[in-house]
């Protein structure tokens, strides 16, 4: 029960990444995709229906941390303080971003938002990566189960005492901007036509190339900081699909591309993004923190709350994502297409 | 523990869930009125209700946004600042957190996106059923969180786990413990005064300026109708059932309230004075006698207890704060009573629209219900201090152990900066689209496109 729990909190962990990833990506790259407020405002209304509820899903995968996990949701979450509390600062300017620069008509107060929604997004995407990052080299747990970690201290990823940003991370976060630059251009090509697509097309394989670049040092020195993530593949042999999902992903997104088929890249690079972090989660598990010191590590037996309140948040949370996958499909359904600036909204 | 932390923590807690309730509070009772105007149109057929609905759709957009992204800071704070809290009852309350984002999160966005973009796309039908899953999300989503607040204030269906930690025990009861009934009833009826005051508020604003009249008219008539029922449900059901729920299940929280430092039979109720903890004596009071008695156990001589029928560790921590939301709140709550029920009677006499006075009140009035509600909730909040689980947690047991006062001071002051330029935003939006008016949407429309068209 405790591993199904681990899989489910990964799953909407996951889920969050691919659809909150592609609208991330995409402001990441709209200052330089979208040359003028036509095509800026095309972007925002390709994501304009649908941001919000992808959100959601990092407020629900929170809470059903929160109640499944409870001392792990209690110890990274205040380890990680300030690096939360930017990241709940960059999704706010981010909200406001998207949400207000519609409602004046001025090209400073759109400029204004603009330059808001790319910091946001972009700085979004590195952190999230980041905090990735700390999770896989792991945090200076006590013996007591809790740390605090400094936004920085010497940059080294073994050091005993490290910051959130050391250069391991660092890696991990660029390595996130990257994928979602790839997720949210080819997310952006799917929605729009003539020369935004096109623009879009080649940020697109750009990013593939970068992402390319960046996967290689970051796996080498993933295995070279946690040798024993290794072993989960050893003991679990079928675990080795995870990884080549992402290859294969990988590789499609390049393919389709090159060929212009957009909504295969999207979903190549959909399939990059799940093999990843399937990978990962794989690769740590049965810790979901782990320590410096590894004998302090947090597992999903430490963490988990009373098997009756696992058993009866089955039930309803069984429910309630089948909803909200309705939802989901009824609505990405209801707005499928390129993008309409004609159509109302308010 | 260090106790600067737990106080920074409580100041950021505090200042950014107050800050945040201001907005839900609006939507909440605008998505009630939303789908009252999207069901006027539809069996009327009359194009004033549809303009009037997306109008109020837009402030209702602009609004909820903003609950949204303040609300995302009051769901991580639990793991960052209370971290010894989320450990202790993270698997209790954090059952019905979860279950706010799977069932009222994903409901309210999917349909908040069809109904601000797909009216003319989907037809009226599919508008008016979103702005009903609208209204069901948000009212969905109060519900749920408020079971985690009344479970703080009443702890039931819980276990000792070996780890010292709680577990839940009864799902059934956590859902559905007898506080929360009337937590929800009157935390509703709250929003919908708020909601309704502020419709019919902007509606005199109209009148008073004589622009979109005929919108003015029709916002006073049906935000006042609205607010003159939920006035009174305020004060006669939910908030009288408020009373002796609170009298039951935390006399020690009413003692603070009323300012009743000591025991009394047929004790009075306060109207005005100031309570002096330091002497343990109300200053300057003006009392009614007998009348708290009554109200509590419905008898005018019954003993009330004070607070020195319990030990002072166990009184909230700041006597007079509790003691003033809770008037401030009470005797707001009168007012609001005889504001609606009188203009409620112009109305009916059709004289209403010329009443100009009572127009400047209908619109002087629309900030109070927001205090009124802030009110409330201090009074809850803080009434439950020094217990973070009602007699079984205490606060300063709550705060995470490892983060600084320094930190989280820092924190707070950049929330405190953030929300300051957000409320400015905020206010200048609505002036515009309170200058805009309700014909706005369709001049804009009927221009050529490209040529300043907001989108």
């Amino acid at each position: 029960m405790d591993t199904i729990w681990f899989i489910l909190v990964a799953f909407m962990l996951t889920v969050y990444v691919l659809l909150d990833g592609f609208d991330l990506g995409a402001g990441a790259i709209h200052p330089f995709i979208a040359k003028d407020d036509r095509e800026r405002r095309i972007v925002l209304r390709a994501i304009g229906p649908v941001w919000d509820g992808n959100e959601v899903w990092i407020i629900a995968a929170a809470g059903t941390l929160f109640f499944a996990f409870p001392v792990l949701y209690a110890t990274s979450f205040s380890g990680f303080y300030l690096p939360l509390i930017i990241v709940l600062w960059l999704l706010i300017i981010r909200g406001l971003s998207i949400e207000l620069r519609q409602h004046i008509d001025n090209p400073l107060w759109a400029t204004f938002w603009d330059a808001t929604f790319f910091i946001g997004s972009s700085l979004l995407a590195v952190l999230y990566g980041v905090a990735l990052g700390n999770v896989v080299r792991g945090v200076p747990l006590d013996a007591d189960g809790n740390f605090f970690q400094a936004l920085w201290t010497n940059f080294s990823p073994t050091n005993p005492n490290p910051g959130i940003l050391d250069w391991y991370t660092i890696l991990t976060g660029l390595l996130a901007l990257s994928v979602l630059v790839g997720h949210g251009a080819s997310f952006i090509a799917v929605k729009t036509e003539n020369e935004l697509n096109a623009r879009a097309r080649r940020t697109t394989r750009l990013a593939w190339f970068a992402t390319i670049l960046l996967t290689v040092p970051t796996t080498v020195a993933t295995f070279y900081l946690r040798p024993e993530m290794l072993s989960s593949f050893s003991q679990r042999p079928w675990g080795i699909i995870l990884p080549a999902l992402a290859l294969g992903g990988l590789a499609s997104m390049g393919y389709f591309s090159l060929r212009g088929w957009d909504k295969a890249t999207f979903l190549s690079s959909g399939a990059y993004i799940l093999g990843m972090m399937a990978s990962t989660i794989f690769a740590i598990y049965p810790n979901v923190l782990p320590a410096v010191d590894p004998a302090n590590s947090l597992t999903i037996y430490d963490a988990a709350t009373s098997r009756y309140g696992q058993t009866v948040g089955l039930v309803w949370w069984i429910i309630g994502m089948a909803l909200a996958i309705t939802y989901f499909v009824l609505v990405y359904r209801l707005f499928r297409g390129k993008v309409n600036l004609e159509d109302e909204g308010y | 523990m260090d106790e600067a932390a737990i106080l920074a923590s409580r100041w950021q807690f505090a200042f950014t869930i107050v800050y945040h309730y201001l907005f839900p509070q609006l939507t909440m009772g605008l998505a009630l009125l939303l789908v009252i105007l999207k069901t006027l149109y539809l069996r009327k057929g009359d194009e004033i209700y549809n303009k009037a609905a997306r109008f109020w759709g837009k402030i209702f957009a602009i609004t909820f946004i903003m609950g949204v992204v303040t609300g995302i800071p009051m769901e991580f704070q639990f793991g960052t600042n209370w971290s010894a809290f989320s450990e202790f009852a993270g698997g209790i309350i954090a059952q019905t957190i979860a279950m706010e984002g799977a069932f009222a999160f994903f409901l309210e966005s999917a349909f908040l996106g069809i109904f601000l973009f797909g009216e003319r796309r989907f037809g009226q039908r599919v508008h008016w059923f979103s702005s009903l899953m609208i209204f069901l999300g948000t009212w969905a989503s109060a519900y749920f969180i408020l079971t985690a607040n009344a479970w703080m204030q009443n702890p039931v269906g819980y276990e000792t786990l070996p780890d010292g930690n709680l577990g839940i025990d009864n799902y059934w009861a956590v859902l559905l413990n007898p506080w929360v009934f009337i937590q929800f009833m009157h935390t509703q009826g709250g929003a919908v005064v708020t909601g309704a005051f502020v419709m019919a508020g902007l509606g005199a604003y109209y009148l008073l300026a004589r622009q979109h009249q005929s919108y003015g008219r029709l916002f006073v008539r049906l935000g006042l109708i609205v607010a003159v029922i939920a006035s009174l449900w305020q004060l006669f059901v939910s908030g009288d059932q408020e009373g002796r729920q609170v009298t039951d299940k935390q006399p020690v929280k009413l003692a603070a309230m009323e300012g009743l430092f000591k025991t009394e039979s047929g004790a009075g109720i306060v109207i005005l004075g100031q309570p002096n903890v330091e002497e343990q004596t109300l200053d300057n009071q003006i009392v009614v006698p007998g009348v708290l008695s009554f109200l509590t156990y419905q008898s005018w001589s019954a003993e009330v207890q004070g607070l020195d029928a319990f030990p002072r560790e166990d009184w909230p921590d700041n006597i007079p704060l509790v003691y003033y939301s809770y008037h401030i709140m009470v005797g707001l709550g009168t007012i609001f009573v005889a504001i609606t029920v009188i203009a409620t009677f112009l109305l009916w006499r059709r004289k209403l629209f010329e009443s100009r006075w009572m127009l400047w009140i209908l619109m002087l009035a629309m900030p109070f219900p927001f205090i009124a509600n802030t009110g409330g909730w201090l009074t809850a909040e803080l009434g439950r201090q020094p217990w973070l689980v009602y007699g079984l947690f205490r606060t300063h047991e709550g705060a995470s152990p490892l983060v600084s006062s320094g930190n989280v001071l820092f924190t707070l002051i950049g929330f405190a900066g953030m929300y300051l330029i957000m409320g400015l935003l905020y206010f200048v939006l609505m002036v515009r689209e309170v200058a805009h008016g309700p014909e706005a949407e369709d001049e804009q429309q009927e221009m050529p496109q490209g040529q300043g068209q907001t989108t």
